[in-house]
Order: structure tokens, then sequence, then C-alpha cells
């Protein structure tokens, strides 16, 4: 009985430490500047059809100074691979290969149900926490498919278990006018610099970003 | 030859393809004097043979690498509502027509269409009301559409981050 309680007690403060580094960590975003160092490691969470095209305009007015780059794709998507091979070929001459392209298994399919895509994220997750933790971009950044959630949470985890902190960068895409993506709800409290394109999301989600359209 | 250039994106919508080679749609786009329909279907189960619509010319196609000459080809771009295809669109200065899917998951496209159509930049229909569209919708209402600039996100990014 005794014993049972004391495991009980333990797991109470398992979880309460880990929301303390949780909050801690998010907290922590806002100062970090890792281009100190002359150049950004980024992971770009390029999310099929028209995320892939949003995130790819975003990738091609970056500077060569972000590098390494790192491209997740879901393991169904045939498109996305060859319009980053596309914009990666247009970089300049001391840029070239400056790449890495990995697959990570798609945590919704357009049209599954919700229901059955919390098992799938899940699965998503286990993939995703490795692929983290090997290459420890700067920055990660995304625009909203499913498939950037279990990401996004695989990059916490590591800044809660102290690894390493990794800036997350959300930018919501240009189809959300008067209101957020899921995962846009999901990760406005939990990314560092998060993004809407439309002033009446501003309006909404005070702690945003606008810039106007940046797509 | 006056083009009408229709795309489904990277998944398919076998409703749009439909309604378009439906015999109203099609005499309505020849009596608008279309001469050419160009249909990339996507993934869809419909991939119409060159015969299927007469009075046009038609040309039909899953995936290319880049659609952006068979937009700039177009006098009219009748699309789905996913962004990607709706920027390249108006980013080409073409006359965008886009067709709301309404069996998608929330319809989240809907709410840029609307947008768009609100800032006059394009029009939107249903497949229901397609043929209805074609045959009263005028093309020279509609603005030009500024395409956003990246520019000042990675501006933004470079201060954040200690980049300069």
């Amino acid at each position: 009985m005794a014993a049972l309680f004391g495991v009980f007690c333990g797991f109470i403060l398992i979880i309460v430490l880990f929301t303390l580094r949780l909050f801690f960590v998010v907290r922590k975003g806002s100062g970090y500047r890792p281009g100190k160092k002359g150049s950004v490691s980024v992971l770009v969470v390029a999310g099929s059809g028209g995320h892939t095209t949003e995130i790819l305009r975003l990738m091609g007015s970056l500077s060569e100074s972000y590098c390494p780059r790192h491209y997740v794709i879901a393991d169904t998507d045939k498109m996305s691979e060859d319009k980053i091979r596309t914009l990666e070929a247009s970089k300049k001459q001391q840029d070239q290969g400056n790449f890495t392209i990995h697959r990570v298994p798609r945590s919704r399919e357009v049209r599954q149900s919700w229901s059955s895509s919390v098992f799938t994220t899940m699965n998503a997750l286990l993939y995703s926490v490795p692929l983290l933790f090997n290459l420890q971009p700067d920055v990660l950044l995304c625009n909203g498919p499913g498939t950037c959630v279990p990401l996004c949470l695989a990059g916490l985890l590591l800044g809660i278990l102290g690894a390493k902190k990794i800036l997350i960068v959300y930018v919501e895409s240009i189809c959300r006018v008067e209101r957020l993506s899921l995962s846009g709800k999901i990760l406005y409290h939990l990314s560092d610099y998060f993004f809407v394109q439309w002033p009446s999301l501003k309006d909404k989600y005070p702690k945003s970003i606008y810039l106007g359209r940046v797509v | 030859m006056k083009t009408v250039f229709v795309t489904v994106g990277t998944t398919s919508f076998d409703d749009l393809i439909a309604s378009v080679i439906s015999q109203d749609a099609v005499q309505a786009l020849v009596a608008r004097g279309y001469e050419e329909l160009v249909l990339q279907v996507g993934r869809g189960s419909i991939l119409p043979g060159p015969d299927s619509c007469p009075g046009l010319t038609l040309q039909a196609f899953r995936f290319k690498d880049s659609i952006a000459g068979d937009i700039q080809r177009a006098d009219l771009v009748i699309s789905h509502a996913g962004a990607g295809s709706c920027l390249e669109a108006l980013g080409a200065g073409r006359p965008l027509l886009v067709v709301v899917n309404d069996r998608l998951m929330d319809n989240h496209q809907l709410e840029l269409a609307r947008k768009l159509h609100a800032d006059s930049h394009l029009l939107y229909c249903t497949c229901s009301n397609l043929t209805h569209t074609l045959r009263t919708m005028d093309l020279s209402q509609l603005t030009p559409f500024c395409l956003g600039q990246p520019e000042k996100f990675a501006n933004f990014m470079d201060q954040a981050l200690g980049l300069h």
C-alpha cells in the first residue's frame, strides 16, 4: 500500500518537474540567439501540397547562413522531394548541397478521421524523437501540416531533457484568414515565433507576429 | 486559341472534373468563346479522352513538374481552392475561378477563397453552381493581386536569431 503511494507520488513529481521544465524551455526562446555563431541549422517540415509550396517560398528568401538545411517530408509524399531539390539546385554555388531530406510516417492523411489520427500521430512521434536527437537543429520551421506536430513535440522534449534548445518557428498558412488550423492552436503557446498572415488573426491571437502576407 | 486550364492540385477532385466536362459546362465555355480545355486531374479517377468534349480541344494529364506554362497560356484558370494553385494563378495575373470542394474536412480552403473574393481577386463557386457561374461571370471586375513578401520574414528572422 505504502509502496503504491510512493510510486504515485513519484509519478506526480515527474509530471510537475516535466511541466516546470516545459514552461522554462518555452519562455527561454525570446532571448536565444543561435545566429551569433555565424550560421543557423534549420529543420524544415514540408507537409505536402500547398504547405510545401508555401514553406519553400519562405526557404527561398533565407540567406546561405541558414545551413545545413534538413527537410522532413511524410513517407507517402511523392511531390515534395522534387520541389525541394529544384529549390536547392537554384542556391548559390558555395551553398550547394548543404541540405538533407528525411521521411517520417504521416501523422494524418487527407480526410483521415480525427480519432485514428491520434494513433498515427503518436507513431510519428516515435520516429521524430530520434531524428531530432540526431540532427539537433537550431531552428525548426513549419507551417501547419499534421506532420509538424510530432516533430515540434520532439523538439520541445529535447529542450525539456536539457539536450538542446530548438527554436520553433511557426508560420500559419495563408489559407488561414479567420481561424487557426489545429496545428496552429496546438503550437500557438508552444512555439517561439508564431506568424500569422492576415490582420483578423493578429487581432484574435495577440502574441502572434504579423508582417503582412509573406508567401 | 482561347484556353481554359483546370487544376485540382496534388490530390484529386473528381467532382470538379466531372462538372467541367459535363455538357452544360462545355456549352457555357463554348458560348464564351473558349476553344481549348486543359485538365490537370491529379490522383483522380476521371481522366477524359481527347474527344470527351465536342466543341473544345481537350487535353488531360495527372501531374507535371511545373504547371507554370499551362497557367501562363490560359485565358481562364479554374482551380481547386488550394493555396498553392491559387497563388500560382494569381501571381501569373490570370483570371481565376476557384471551385470549393465541400467534401473536405472542415473545408479550411473556403476562408482563403472568400477573402480573396471579397478583395475582388478571384471568383468562386461550388461544383453544383459551376455551370451557372461560367454563364454569368464577369472577369473584368477582377483586380490584380500582389504576391506576399518572404523577404520580410527573412529580415525578421535574421534579426531575431542574431544573424546579420
